[in-house]
């Protein structure tokens, strides 16, 4: 039973991971798929914050006095401070890499009209197709 | 015990907030999910100890990023296109790869354990240093700005590139689309004038 319930939250956590990767995977709209990286970075990001927490714990900031003044209180427990410290890193780092994900998806709808994978792949292999009836014409039906 | 309540609630809300994102093809309404996501996500933070993360995460994530992406879709399209194809494969995959992970997980030391290797190497050092060393009273501050201040230097080096990156992609967006107009206009009049003529 403690087994159990000290390992909930990572099996929690896994259960979302593989959530959003089944978004990813599974769906063909761009949009959709960036919200399913979305929920695999932010499970990712609790698996963290999970490894981090201390029980009995609190937020890792010093009591200070009226005066401004740090108070050591040695009795306080405090989680660990350094996930929080990559975590915030990670989505700041996280925001970047959407908010590019999402301008290509803005210039491939210009280019495209559509934001489905398998139209986008439909249109290349018809220009391929194309492309290559117009070069084995060129070169007498050989390319 | 109410910790650990409050926490397989949160989660439950979490993983509902997730299957929903998967069934729903209003693109509109996976955005409002993703942003109740980020926001359930950052009340779990609060519980964990993780202030910082937890506004970072309500900041960020539940407030720019659902305005980034509604503003994609108002570029793109409002609905997904359903096709009911493969699922089968997806779904063998995410299974087999979350059954490893649960594998893996069952070597770990139990949640809250202040025992765990990743509680007794480097973090005691900062709790009883920092206040020494940096005086402020957050230790995530003091990490964040001072010990790892290079990994803050490097994630704006990774902000920067993005905004470049996002620039060069949209630079002429709009241009591009007035001149397209324009040509369609322009082809409008011209047909228009030969079906006049036709007429005559």
């Amino acid at each position: 039973m403690e087994f159990i319930l000290g390992h909930l939250n990572y099996w929690f956590v896994i259960v979302l991971m593989m959530t959003g990767l089944y978004i990813v995977i599974s769906r063909g709209n761009l949009v959709k798929k960036i919200v399913g990286l979305n929920v695999f970075q932010v499970s990712v990001f609790m698996l963290y914050i999970s490894i981090g927490k201390v029980t009995g714990g609190t937020a890792p900031i010093f009591p200070t006095d009226l005066q401004g003044k740090i108070q050591i209180d040695p009795t306080i427990v405090y989680s660990n401070p350094l996930p929080h410290v990559l975590i915030l890193t990670a989505i700041v780092v996280g925001i970047a890499t959407t908010s590019l994900g999402l301008a290509l998806i803005v210039r491939i709808r210009e280019e495209y009209n559509t934001i489905e994978e398998q139209d986008i792949l439909d249109q290349d292999a018809a220009t391929a197709h194309a492309e290559n009836l117009a070069h084995g014409d060129a070169m007498g039906g050989r390319a | 015990m109410i910790e650990t309540l409050i926490n397989i609630a949160l989660f439950a809300m979490l993983i509902t907030t997730a299957f929903a994102i998967v069934r729903m093809d209003h693109l509109f309404g996976v955005v409002m999910l993703s942003g109740v996501f980020s926001l359930l996500s950052a009340m779990l933070f609060v519980t964990l100890d993780a202030v910082d993360v937890a506004f970072t995460e309500a900041a960020v994530g539940a407030g720019i990023s659902t305005v980034l992406m509604l503003g994609t879709i108002a570029l793109t399209a409002r609905r997904e296109k359903r096709v009911n194809n493969r699922t089968f494969v997806p779904m063998l995959v995410c299974v087999v790869t979350g059954a490893v992970l649960i594998y893996g997980t069952l070597d770990m030391p139990n949640f809250g354990d202040p025992n765990a290797p990743a509680q007794i190497h480097v973090a005691p050092a900062y709790l009883n240093d920092s206040i020494e060393e940096i005086d402020v009273p957050n230790v995530v501050t003091s990490i964040l700005a001072s010990y790892r201040g290079y990994d803050t230097m490097g994630e704006t080096a990774v902000v920067f590139t993005a905004g470049i990156g996002v620039m060069l992609i949209l630079s002429g967006l709009r241009h591009r689309r007035h001149s397209l107009r324009q040509r369609l206009r322009l082809e409008s009049r011209r047909r228009r004038k030969l079906a006049k003529r036709g007429q005559t």
